[in-house]
């Protein structure tokens, strides 16, 4: 009984149809927002906004993207790193071809050189499936990668093969480059974040999101009520890249401040499908509930022998936590294989009917 | 432009032509990485064949022998035994992975059970170097009487050199692929294993158990994981590098189709010689490294053709 929904009627089409139907959402959403925005940066500290929030938002971003196209509309992707990649660098040549305008614009537009990549790279989820296409994208993330570290053009010809974020101003303040204050990053981060998964998520519960899911569901079926499977499938690979894209250029310019291939690699892409998949397959709170799990797992791990006052050298703990993180790995997936969100799905449920049991 | 279709259109060819030894030796080496990609891949095959999973682990299962036989080499046990144990330790694995993972996930999506073979991954990575250490090690390839050196063959008006190693290693996996295909067709496990492969629901109907398949299987590809961890440990050291090997296998895998032992082979032959030849005649003209990336270039080629690779199972697609 301590979440109740009793009473609440919906008188109109607007109201049946709304993002958040029940008012204790409503409120549980507005609180949260309110948190982040407010309250997060008067009380967290600097270390806590850098090396925390703000990458859980950024890989948040990108575990979003991947599950609109996994979760959402079936197709397994590992080439998620390479179009965060894409986003990254096509974000670093926009600063030097267009100096002067807004950072927030070009993070925003370096998405959409992600999106046609990742266009050309879905090409072949007509004729391919399954665990084929999986290794089908790795070429993808393969070659993406080669081309951060061969393709000269795309550092400016540096002699680190790297990216160095230039300084931008946005009203008088550093909002990138080494000067920008983590507070400001992460408000600009945060509103990003949060533009773009209400986009999310009022386009999984449109018309394009259910000819996703009526394709990952069964794409025989789908294409005989009409759905032009390649249509979908490639808009799924457009709408993620860009997702990813936004992900990565933020990963770059607002977190990190430097980056080169490296951060870009195979091991990016594993990590963002951990993240889907932890968190739960076709859930939007999963993408975020996944990338808070296997980001902070590893910060307590290494944290907690200290805490415990274990005088434990670093590499055997680094060690340690490996076998701890594989075997939690595999502890979720057997407890729950649906993930984070059907956890929290259950609780709520719980939460509705206390104190019974039913 | 016309200088840039010469030298990827004709200069390769011209450079084949002339140096017919050269071209020989690259063909050789090719031929070899296949045969050794195509010994993991044989690995993920056993075990897509019969349980569905898609094993991500097959390659640090690879490194986790290896590393095992060297290890246990390192503290006195003596060669053959340490090889025999490290034999016991796969098996051990094998019942292990059974009870641990795919008993609690069966019937689950395939995606769930290759995402618990990460977590295998992340687990035998970490042990691994919790237990040996994270250095690279050398193989042990004298105890095990591996032979060493290498022959120059006069061919074609020049000389190919070919490593004993690498001759011993073709000759092995010729010989596992032939025992392998004597089980699966000739044995009563194999035909339970096929049956499995078809049909758990059917396999199971018909007093097969399903438990003791997947240990065989995952038991099976540990054991093509020590022959594979020997040969790759013998030509690099023996180090979680060669992790990366395992996701060479992938296109090869691809390639053949998931289900097919043949294919496995004749995949990592054409991806090892493709890779070869690709890397050394073409590879100069883009910058050096396309190795990274070409195998899955060529997989992706061979795929838009034919989509379940060229061995697999014809997949048949109904409402």
């Amino acid at each position: 009984m301590l979440y109740r929904e009793v009473g609440q009627y919906k008188t109109s089409y607007g109201a049946d149809q709304a993002l958040f139907p029940i008012l204790q959402d409503r409120i549980g959403i507005a609180v949260i927002l309110l948190l982040a925005f407010v309250g997060v940066p008067l009380t967290a500290s600097n270390f806590t906004i850098d090396s925390i929030l703000i990458p859980v938002l950024v890989l948040s971003l990108a575990a979003t993207g991947l599950n609109l196209l996994t979760g959402y509309t079936g197709l397994l992707s590992l080439g998620t790193g390479g179009f965060m990649g894409v986003g990254a660098f096509a974000c670093y040549k926009l600063t030097t071809f267009f100096p002067n305008v807004n950072i927030i614009v070009l993070i925003l537009c370096s998405g959409f050189f992600a999106a046609a990549i990742g266009t050309v790279f879905g090409l072949p989820s007509l004729r391919i499936k399954g665990f084929y296409l999986a290794v089908a994208t790795l070429a993808a993330q393969f070659f993406l990668s080669w081309c951060f570290i061969r393709v000269a053009w795309l550092y400016n010809y540096n002699v680190s093969a790297s990216i160095e974020v230039p300084t931008k101003t946005l009203f008088g303040l550093a909002v990138t480059g080494p000067t920008a204050s983590p507070v400001t990053r992460y408000l600009i981060v945060l509103s990003i974040v949060a533009l773009l998964t209400l986009m999310a998520a009022n386009l999984v519960r449109g018309r394009i999101g259910r000819t996703w899911m009526a394709v990952r569901d069964m794409d025989l079926a789908a294409e005989l009520i009409g759905i032009k499977l390649y249509q979908t499938k490639l808009l799924a690979f457009a709408v993620s890249s860009f997702y990813c894209g936004v992900a990565g250029a933020m990963m770059v310019f607002l977190w990190l401040g430097n980056a080169e291939s490296e951060s870009f690699n195979i091991n990016q892409s594993f990590l963002i499908l951990f993240m889907v998949i932890i968190g739960g397959l076709g859930s939007l709170l999963g993408s975020f509930l996944g990338a808070a799990l296997i980001w902070g797992l590893p910060i307590v791990l290494r944290a907690a022998p200290a805490f415990f006052g274990l005088g434990i050298q670093s590499a055997t703990a680094e060690q340690a936590s490996f076998v701890i993180l594989g075997a939690l790995i595999i502890f979720f997936l057997i407890v729950e294989p649906h993930g984070l969100a059907r956890l929290w799905q259950i609780g709520k449920q719980k939460l509705r009917v206390w104190p019974f049991p039913y | 432009m016309t200088q840039l279709l010469y030298s990827i259109f004709v200069d390769p060819f011209v450079q084949m032509g002339t140096a017919p030894d050269l071209l020989a030796q690259t063909l050789w080496e090719g031929l070899v990485s296949g045969v050794l990609y195509a010994l993991i891949a044989l690995g993920f095959v056993l075990i897509f064949k019969a349980s569905g999973v898609f094993n991500f682990a097959q390659g640090i299962m690879v490194v986790f022998s290896a590393l095992t036989l060297v290890g246990l080499n390192e503290h006195g046990v003596p060669a053959y035994l340490a090889l025999a144990l490290t034999v016991v330790v796969m098996l051990v694995l094998a019942f292990a992975v059974e009870r641990v993972i795919l008993r609690p996930l069966v019937n689950q999506p395939d995606i769930i059970l290759f995402m618990a073979t990460f977590g295998l991954t992340y687990f035998l990575i970490g042990l691994g170097e919790l237990i040996f250490g994270g250095d690279p090690k050398v193989m042990i390839s004298d105890q095990l009487r591996l032979p060493g050196g290498s022959y120059r063959i006069p061919m074609l008006g020049g000389y190919v050199q070919m490593q004993k190693i690498d001759i011993a290693a073709t000759v092995i996996a010729s010989l596992m692929v032939a025992a392998l295909a004597v089980m699966f067709n000739r044995t009563r496990i194999g035909r339970a294993l096929r049956a499995v492969a078809d049909s758990h629901k059917a396999a199971l109907s018909v007093g097969i158990s399903l438990e003791q398949i997947w240990v065989i299987v995952w038991f099976a590809a540990g054991v093509v994981a020590i022959a594979t961890g020997i040969m790759w440990g013998a030509r690099s050291n023996v180090s979680f590098a060669l992790e990366i090997i395992a996701l060479k296998a992938l296109p090869v895998l691809i390639l053949g189709g998931f289900t097919s032992i043949p294919g496995a082979i004749i995949g990592g032959i054409i991806i090892g010689v493709g890779e070869k030849i690709g890397e050394f005649y073409w590879g100069p003209l883009l910058g050096s490294g396309i190795e990274s990336w070409l195998a899955y270039v060529i997989a992706l080629v061979f795929l838009l053709f034919r989509p379940q690779g060229l061995f697999g199972e014809r997949i048949i697609e109904r409402l």
